[in-house]
């Protein structure tokens, strides 16, 4: 631990994602017990007010304003990231779990097992993303849980795809002849041999994905088939607050900013866990 | 007794371009503490055969038409993929060519080493430790305990290959199979793991298969030497005699390229002309018959049998001509103008 450190303060970049990403998911967990403002209670005597520093700890304050029932977006904000990076940890997760299983699966055995998998890539690439999401989420209905599934449903084909290229390689390598020489089963290969050699680039996508499944979730609540209303999201902050662009440009900066600000973090953050997780850039403990 | 006897293995591979006959009905046994040195080019088949009777050829392309291999009273072409699993690496250990790529490069050379202990043994905890410690103490690697939490890239090659070997020899196996192990070396590391394997042999009786393409390592370390060729046995026997008086042309051939040692004679080296035999349409006789300058019509034709030549009991040769005899002849005629 004091070694991932010492070695994080060395990256500026790294740390300034993994220090933003702290303070962002800090934010989400600690939420009920900062005594924000009710994020689902508008005010309507304070409708689209604007943001102020005016009175900033007195308990009717607004520092980032209001939308268009006079809910408090910094609370709304803060609230909304806890269901976004819920959502959104979860879908990669899993589809990381069952596309490095899938991927390892079809480029170590290969053969039908292989033509299946890849032939099934093929077919979800071919089809829109987002149309796939919304055929899913609209088939069985906007929940929390079913949009997890349809985001994961959208990454594991990244994962499988690149996880795949890595152990055709890699099975090639002279290690696996030594692994099997020395009297490994095949599953004991692919999972204690190929899968930590695929542990990095998976992280690596691990990272992408997370950031772009966080658009995504960010689009489908947009679209109406995320997370339902009440629970504050930031994509449906953005779809109700776009007809106020122009007269209350709050309403729609700031959830747009905190996106930008979590996958940058994210992409900042993964980018140095790649290099640290490299044995030929780690040095010896 | 033999340890290992090989009876009429063949192997082949499906290509695009036709049937590659890479074995081609191999007999030979190895007894029990004998060092044999397997040499021969590039397809020979020499690689191929030890990979065939371990079970670690990839099957499709390779296909293995017959054979049997006696190892201590069971057939390792009859085995179970389980019970193969649990001969390599606990009864015959393997060492392969490159150093650099055999070690799984995110894992610690410890891990790795742990792996082979405790799939073949019921070592745990301290003991386990303990052994780990004491294999890398024995192919001479300093600070043992230190290295063994360290990765591969922070070994240097020679290093690298005794983890290897270390490996290799973890379970104390009885027959220690080596391919290449020092072709990726340079030479004063090569002589250094030579030491090591001589040592190791000494110390533990290990039976050893050396599989290589220099010559000089054979001399070095072997009691045997087999000259492979197109996926036969070209000529095999006591390294003094083969060495001394070799009875096929392609042993003499490959004896008279390599540069005299210290004299400075100015023959020239000699070149076996020619080039490998294409083994998708193997020639119908003798497979080096088409590149040998001594070879005779019954060569071209007909296969020839291992026999018995020389004064040394077991020096045989595949061969239908007389060495030593077209030899005498040739000097004879370059002499009387």
């Amino acid at each position: 631990m004091t070694h991932f450190l010492k070695d994080l303060s060395r990256s500026r970049a790294g740390l300034f994602g993994f220090v933003l990403l702290v303070v962002i998911v800090a934010l989400a967990l600690l939420a009920p017990l900062l005594e924000l403002p009710d994020p689902t209670r508008g005010d309507l005597r304070a409708r689209l007010a604007g943001p102020t520093w005016e009175g900033l700890f007195s308990p009717g304050a607004h520092p980032l304003g209001t939308d268009e029932v006079g809910r408090d977006i910094l609370s709304r904000l803060i609230h909304g990231s806890r269901m976004t990076l819920m959502v959104a940890s979860t879908a990669v997760v899993l589809g990381g779990i069952v596309g490095t299983v899938l991927g390892i699966l079809a480029g170590y055995k290969g053969g039908f097992i292989d033509r299946l998998l890849m032939r099934l890539v093929d077919i979800q690439l071919a089809i829109p993303l987002m149309l796939l999401a919304l055929l899913v989420v609209a088939a069985l209905g906007p929940s929390i849980r079913n949009v997890v599934l349809v985001l994961a449903l959208t990454s594991w084909i990244r994962y499988a795809r690149i996880i795949r290229a890595q152990v055709l390689s890699l099975r090639e390598r002279e290690f696996v002849q030594s692994a099997r020489a020395i009297g490994a089963s095949t599953a004991r290969i692919m999972f204690l041999h190929i899968l930590p050699n695929v542990l990095t680039p998976a992280l690596v996508v691990g990272t992408l994905e997370l950031a772009r499944v966080i658009i995504m979730d960010a689009a489908l609540s947009f679209l109406g088939l995320g997370v339902q209303p009440p629970t504050p999201s930031w994509g449906r902050m953005l779809a109700d607050g776009r007809v106020y662009l122009s007269s209350a440009w709050w309403t729609v900066t700031f959830p747009g900013l905190a996106i930008v600000l979590t996958v940058l973090s994210v992409n900042l953050f993964g980018d140095w866990l790649r290099d640290y997780f490299d044995p030929k850039t780690r040095s010896a403990k | 007794m033999a340890l290992l006897e090989i009876k009429n293995l063949t192997v082949e591979f499906d290509t695009p371009g036709g049937v590659v006959h890479a074995v081609n009905d191999l007999n030979y046994s190895v007894e029990a503490g004998e060092t044999l040195g397997v040499v021969g080019e590039s397809g020979s088949g020499k690689s191929v055969h030890i990979l065939a009777l371990l079970g670690l050829l990839p099957c499709p392309p390779g296909r293995i038409v017959s054979g049997e291999a006696w190892f201590d009273g069971r057939n390792l072409m009859a085995l179970s993929d389980r019970d193969l699993r649990s001969i390599r690496g606990g009864e015959i250990g393997m060492v392969f060519q490159d150093p650099m790529s055999s070690l799984n490069p995110v894992l610690t050379v410890g891990r790795q080493l742990k792996e082979v202990l405790t799939r073949h043994t019921n070592l745990t905890g301290r003991a386990l430790k303990a052994r780990m410690v004491e294999l890398l103490d024995i192919v001479g690697i300093p600070h043992p305990e230190a290295r063994l939490s360290q990765y591969p890239h922070e070994f240097s090659g020679g290093m690298r290959q005794r983890v290897m070997i270390a490996i290799g020899m973890a379970c104390n196996p009885r027959l220690l199979i080596a391919d290449e192990a020092t072709t990726a070396l340079d030479v004063t590391v090569q002589a250094q793991i030579l030491d090591l394997v001589r040592q190791l042999k000494h110390d533990f009786g290990t039976t050893v298969i050396w599989i290589t393409h220099d010559m000089g390592v054979v001399a070095e370390l072997a009691d045997t030497i087999q000259v492979m060729y197109g996926g036969r046995i070209m000529e095999r026997g006591p390294v003094r005699p083969v060495f001394h008086d070799p009875r096929s042309a392609y042993t003499w051939g490959l004896l008279n390229s390599l540069p005299d040692e210290g004299a400075r004679t100015q023959r020239r080296l000699y070149q076996i002309p020619g080039s490998p035999p294409d083994m998708s349409n193997p020639p119908p006789g003798d497979p080096f018959a088409p590149r040998n300058p001594f070879a005779t019509e019954r060569c071209h034709r007909e296969v020839p049998p291992l026999r018995d030549v020389g004064n040394m009991p077991g020096h045989k040769v595949a061969a239908w001509y007389d060495l030593p005899a077209l030899l005498a002849a040739q000097s004879e005629k370059e002499q009387t103008p």
